[in-house]
């Protein structure tokens, strides 16, 4: 009796709760910082925090108010430039989200501190199948954000009976009507995917291999894009594209003929973690924006506004019912049984990959190779005769 | 005027077309209800409302502006005074001046980018502390920038008769004042013009931006990034703006122009 009326107060006080994140519940000591004049560089994805908009929640805002932390919030494309500027020497951050193998790689290089969980006690809040994975199988170097499968997005109208396996993005019958992923290691782990292989590969045989399939994907691809896909999808231009599943449900929402498949043969499980690069000056104060992050109304609020799953046990509780249950975002354990986690390649692996994608790219089977020569020969031409002119005009004004 | 013939119509319907249907397009879709880019759904302001509470765009925006208008400030400044310079020299100095400049306008700017980030990281070792952020973008901007405020204030120069400055001083003006009151009101157009250009070019640089960044982020630097998700119908609505904004300039400018042109006419 008792518990159903507290539930009840509890479910009555929800509302004003998210309303003002301020108020959080844990008795989590925010305001240590205040008056200190501390800035916080976090440097996210584009688009990757609840910002305010749509009447959601302000994350940021909300946090700088709470704790008086100045807070200098960037963002960049991918991991890669991420990994580039921080490696470079160009700028100190102070906490930074990326993917799975890119905080085992920059773990392996030392690039990431080791974190004071002490200062992090949301960390129990998440759920223990997101801890300990590959990348940092120690537990010392990530906080869990978001995480997600990657599967096909496909149009019900376009594409006709079930979606369960990657060969579809092979079949003829759908030519110049198939997306991919415009980056090598997701186009490389449908590949290997699809012919049974890790999506971690091991050997300059096992990409040789993944790349000759690439190569024969292509002549129906109809272009290899990233965020192109969502007007593509939604629009009807395009019947089939993999992509994450936390998009796959925007895309859906914007047009209900679309629908998401994981295909049979397992796919590139993802997890998206916060992480304190070496040399960040306000440590403690990056552990509490990190712990703030994981409060339970906050990590419900990114969940719902980024449309990627969370990792947050009490978050995912507070979801819509038919989010929670949504087998896109919450694949049952069969489903996640038969993923795998990107992990760090070793150097020549990935140079070999970068390589033989480049190739695949500009390999164009109508032979059109022949084009650019002549158009520097064109370009040679045109500059010889404009200094030939010249000059026999320059003879005449000197008579 | 002579009267076009069809096919010059139709050529410059089809010119004009390329160049503007991109911006009607984007125009349009600022105001679009849902989310896509490819559907109109229905007419909203939501955007427009949205993004001046978005403070991650408004402050990347805010970095643009101050940035712009300081390195176009200093670079018009620092350009004027070397172009006076560059003008004063001997036929194979200036040459070599001349084209030492042309060399970062013609290098692929990754080139110039990285090539300052280097420079920078050497001076953060070097003297410690954070120095990435608004100084090194300064730096940056000002020095792609000059050359251009070189360009366009050196033949403007050239074509002033250097006989009015010595007029000046003979009637009693001291070089300060003889600069003054007559070299700079003559070169004002260009320097004027390489002022808007700088404005411009610092406004739209990424790549160099994005080497000298550090932790500051700059308008190009934030849409850019949204790439992964997708880029917010917000960014159509502030392009919208600032297209509208410039056109109201350029068109008040040419209206001033053309109604002093009159003036000097009836003077005349």
């Amino acid at each position: 009796m008792i518990s159903a009326l507290l539930a009840l107060v509890l479910t009555a006080m929800l509302p004003m709760v998210s309303a003002a994140a301020a108020e959080t519940k844990s008795d989590y000591n925010y305001t240590r910082f205040k008056g200190a004049g501390v800035t916080l560089n976090v440097y996210n994805w584009g688009l990757y925090i609840s910002d305010g908009s749509d009447g959601a929640a302000d994350v940021v805002k909300d946090f700088e108010e709470l704790t008086g932390i100045k807070v200098n919030y960037t963002t960049y494309d991918t991991n890669e430039s991420m990994y580039a500027k921080i490696k470079s020497g160009g700028a100190d951050y102070d906490v930074i989200i990326p993917s799975d193998y890119m905080i085992g790689k920059m773990a392996q290089e030392g690039m990431l501190a080791e974190l004071n969980f002490d200062n992090i006690p949301n960390y129990k809040m998440i759920g223990d199948q997101y801890k300990g994975l590959a990348y940092d199988s120690d537990e010392k170097y990530s906080v869990p954000y978001t995480w997600g499968v990657v599967g096909v997005v496909y149009n019900t109208t376009m594409v006709d009976g079930e979606v369960d396996s990657w060969d579809i993005l092979w079949d003829a019958a759908y030519s110049g009507n198939v997306l991919m992923f415009n980056n090598s290691r997701d186009a490389f782990a449908i590949a290997a995917k699809k012919l049974g292989l890790s999506l971690n590969p091991s050997s300059q045989k096992e990409i040789d291999e993944i790349a000759a399939e690439l190569k024969k994907q292509k002549p129906i691809v109809q272009a290899y894009v990233m965020d192109e896909i969502f007007d593509k999808m939604t629009g009807g231009e395009a019947a089939l594209a993999p992509y994450y599943a936390g998009d796959a449900i925007t895309m859906i929402e914007d047009n209900p003929d679309l629908a998401f498949a994981i295909p049979k043969e397992g796919t590139n499980y993802f997890v998206d973690a916060m992480c304190i690069p070496k040399g960040s000056t306000n440590k403690e104060a990056a552990e509490m924006f990190i712990n703030y992050m994981c409060e339970t109304e906050v990590a419900l609020a990114n969940c719902e506004f980024i449309g990627y799953s969370t990792p947050q046990v009490e978050a995912v509780k507070l979801l819509p019912e038919e989010l929670a249950n949504s087998p896109i975002m919450y694949p049952s354990e069969e489903v996640l049984e038969n993923t795998e986690v990107f992990e760090v390649l070793p150097e020549e692996i990935n140079t070999a990959m970068d390589a033989a994608w480049s190739s695949m790219k500009a390999h164009e089977e109508g032979g059109s190779g022949w084009i650019i020569p002549v158009l520097m020969l064109i370009a040679v031409a045109v500059i010889i005769l404009s200094i030939w002119r010249k000059n026999v005009r320059k003879k005449r004004d000197d008579y | 005027m002579k009267k076009m013939s069809v096919f010059s119509k139709i050529y410059l319907a089809v010119f004009f077309s390329f160049m503007y249907i991109p911006i009607a397009v984007m125009i349009v879709f600022s105001f679009n209800e849902s989310k896509s880019r490819s559907v109109f759904t229905g007419f909203t302001l939501d955007w427009y409302k949205s993004l001046f509470r978005n403070e991650m765009i408004l402050s990347a925006l805010g970095i643009s502006l101050v940035l712009a208008f300081g390195s176009a400030i200093v670079a018009t400044v620092i350009g004027t005074l070397a172009s006076i310079g560059i003008n004063s020299m001997r036929k194979t100095t200036r040459g070599i001046i001349m084209n030492i400049s042309y060399m970062p306008v013609i290098n692929p700017e990754i080139i110039t980018g990285v090539s300052l980030m280097l420079l920078f990281v050497v001076a953060k070792t070097a003297m410690g502390g954070k120095i990435f952020g608004m100084s090194t973008l300064l730096i940056a901007h000002i020095t792609f920038n000059l050359p251009y405020v070189i360009f366009n204030v050196t033949p403007k120069l050239k074509q002033m008769d250097v006989k009015m400055y010595e007029a000046a001083l003979d009637l009693g003006c001291n070089p300060r004042q003889a600069f003054f009151k007559v070299v700079l009101p003559e070169i004002m157009p260009a320097v004027v013009s390489s002022f808007l250009i700088c404005l411009t070019y610092s406004i739209d640089d990424f790549i160099i931006s994005y080497f000298a960044s550090g932790t500051v982020q700059t308008l190009p630097i934030a849409i850019y990034s949204m790439t992964r998700k997708k880029v917010s119908p917000e960014i159509n609505a502030l392009s919208t703006i600032m297209f509208v904004v410039i056109l109201s300039v350029i068109l008040l400018i040419n209206a001033k122009d053309s109604q002093s042109q009159k003036k000097k006419k009836t003077r005349a």
